[in-house]
């Protein structure tokens, strides 16, 4: 299984993916850690059956609350930036579909964000969440050391 | 007379967040604004007091497009502060970094922002489905422009490599060789674009614009050369600020740019192919034509098939530099502190960029000022639209907002490079 860590770590509860990649590094798990550029991610995902992809995400949900959506399936909730700056990873994965390149298995974990602004710590809901997903991942990778 | 109005309320492939309002009364454009609410980003507040030699890496932050516009503006304004010529081989190396950002940022564009409009799609995931050759051919390009920014840079997006005085590190001659093969798809790719971009539906409008672009004694610019205009302007980046200067409007956090006394102008790949045609390789000249592209392109939705010939320069170019390259005794000169006062201009994908720095004997900067292409464009944009709008007014409402939606794209603009807004002025009335 390939895990993408994606998202921004001065940017608040954004850096949620580049925690989870990082202590999933504690863990000897190898995870990728990556901006969420469009290209980019196409080209981390390219050959691989199996990939994890985990980022902020806004839903209106309670902060910290963890998403699972089976991309493979199904359309992730539509962006409401138009800009090239949110052109991100939701946008990546349904120009995958149309080029027919998308990993047999895509599932994207997303961690409940409330804050994005620049230099701030992320939230103690964040923070917690990270934990939980990655001892999940983890528990899932099978024989990795718990937190 | 009736009155119309044409609104978007968030401009859709464009770099950055802002809107477009005209209002038409009969068949007069009663007004046009191109509204950048996007918040400005007081970097030129952010470099005072840092040493000169943040500056590349700071002012990189800009744009995640084009950072290494901002590198190289950054570090040429701050050698001639210096007195620092650098060596042959660095100067070979920032040509070919650029390089790779014009090949991302112009395939990004031709393919993924502007091909929408001329192929009738809302964007590229919808024209994905039914081209799906061309998106290929944008991410493989990219890709490519990517891989000479990441080797040279130390990363894709903001690179960390380039320092006043050379590169904190230099890639073997092996290490571009490596690029090669690729580079010479992406030129054969090129070319093909142009090829494609040529068929494509052009409506019917030219201007008289000022163009205004960097020309270099022997080459298509990118890094050096005097700032030369259509009109006769022929000026060092030392003057730049004597013959511009920045207005602010009320409705956009970008100031706009005008050539004192006379105007907007227009900046980017048609100014450049207009006013450097002759220096262009024979490849891209040859591609030019074939596409019967020829000096002056006056049509500002044609700016797709200069974009294409641009790409191809710049493959050819970074070509020529691999196979010329050889690498520096030293990566970076070592220099000592000094007070000074430097501009340069270079020549971003949307067009030029220019900065002025000041700094004290301890290298510290008292005053920056950095002038983004889309800024000088911006007053342009607005004028073409008046110009334009005039065409569209027996057009159905949906059709005409679109058209006006592409005018804007013609010009690649990135709107938050060019909310740079510095002069604050509150107008308090007496009662």
């Amino acid at each position: 299984m390939l895990i993408l860590c994606c998202g921004n770590p001065e940017r608040g509860d954004d850096a949620a993916g580049i925690l989870v990649g990082e202590r999933l590094k504690e863990l000897s798990i190898e995870a990728q850690v990556c901006t969420g550029e469009p290209s980019a991610l196409l080209e981390h995902w390219e050959g691989a059956h199996d990939v994890l992809l985990i980022d902020a995400v806004v839903t209106g949900s309670t902060v910290g609350t963890i998403h699972v959506w089976n991309a493979s399936e199904t359309r992730l909730p539509p962006q409401s930036s138009e800009s090239t700056h949110g052109f991100g990873v939701a946008l990546a994965i349904e120009l995958a579909r149309k080029l027919g390149s998308l990993p047999e298995r895509l599932r994207v974990c997303g961690i409940e964000a409330g804050c994005f602004d620049l230099g701030a710590k992320p939230s103690p809901a964040v923070r917690r969440a990270v934990k939980d997903l990655t001892d999940k991942i983890a528990a899932e990778c099978g024989g990795c050391r718990q937190t | 007379m009736t009155a119309r109005t044409i609104q978007v309320e968030t401009l859709a492939r464009v770099e950055g967040e802002c809107s477009l309002y005209i209002k038409m009364a009969g068949e007069r454009v009663a007004d046009v604004k191109l509204k950048i609410y996007e918040p400005p980003r007081f970097f030129e507040a952010f470099l005072r007091g840092r040493h000169y030699s943040e500056a590349p890496d700071i002012t990189a932050r800009i744009c995640g497009i084009c950072p290494i516009a901002y590198q190289m503006s950054a570090v040429h304004a701050i050698e001639r502060a210096l007195g620092v010529k650098p060596e042959p081989a660095i100067r070979l190396l920032r040509r070919l970094f650029y390089c790779g950002e014009w090949i991302e940022s112009h395939a990004l564009h031709i393919f993924m922002l502007h091909a929408p409009d001329f192929l009738g799609y809302a964007d590229v995931i919808a024209m994905a489905a039914d081209h799906r050759e061309l998106v290929e051919k944008a991410l493989r390009l990219k890709k490519i422009g990517n891989g000479i920014v990441s080797l040279l840079g130390g990363r894709e997006i903001h690179p960390i490599s380039a320092a006043v005085g050379g590169f904190y590190k230099v890639p073997t001659k092996a290490q571009l060789l490596a690029l090669v093969p690729d580079l010479e798809w992406a030129l054969q790719a090129s070319v093909e674009t142009v090829q494609w971009t040529k068929g494509l539906e052009f409506p019917s409008f030219e201007q008289d614009y000022e163009f205004v672009a960097l020309r270099h004694p022997d080459e298509y610019p990118l890094n050096e050369g005097r700032l030369v205009s259509n009109r006769g302007m022929d000026i060092d980046a030392a003057e730049y600020e004597d013959h511009f200067t920045e207005l602010h409007v009320r409705h956009s956090n970008a100031l706009q740019s005008v050539v004192r006394g006379r105007g907007s102008y227009l900046v980017g790949p048609l100014a450049r192919f207009n006013l450097n045609f002759e220096k262009l390789p024979k490849a891209a000249q040859d591609a030019a034509m074939s596409a019967g592209l020829k000096p002056p392109v006056r049509n500002p939705f044609r700016s797709i098939v200069v974009r294409a010939v641009e790409l191809v320069f710049a493959c050819s170019e970074a070509l020529r530099i691999i196979s010329e390259y050889e690498p520096p005794a030293v990566p970076k000169a070592d220099i000592p502190n000094r007070a000074g006062v430097g501009q340069a201009i270079t020549e971003a994908p949307r067009g030029i960029l220019y900065h002025r720095y000041a700094f004290n004997e301890r290298g510290l900067i008292l005053t920056a000022r950095i002038v983004p292409p889309t800024s000088q464009n911006l007053r342009r944009i607005e004028d073409d639209l008046r110009e334009y709008a005039t065409q569209l007014v027996a057009w159905p409402q949906e059709e005409a907002t679109w058209k006006c939606e592409q005018a804007v794209r013609n010009y690649d603009p990135c709107i938050s490079c060019a909310t740079h807004f510095l002069k604050v002025r509150i107008e308090r009335g007496t009662e």
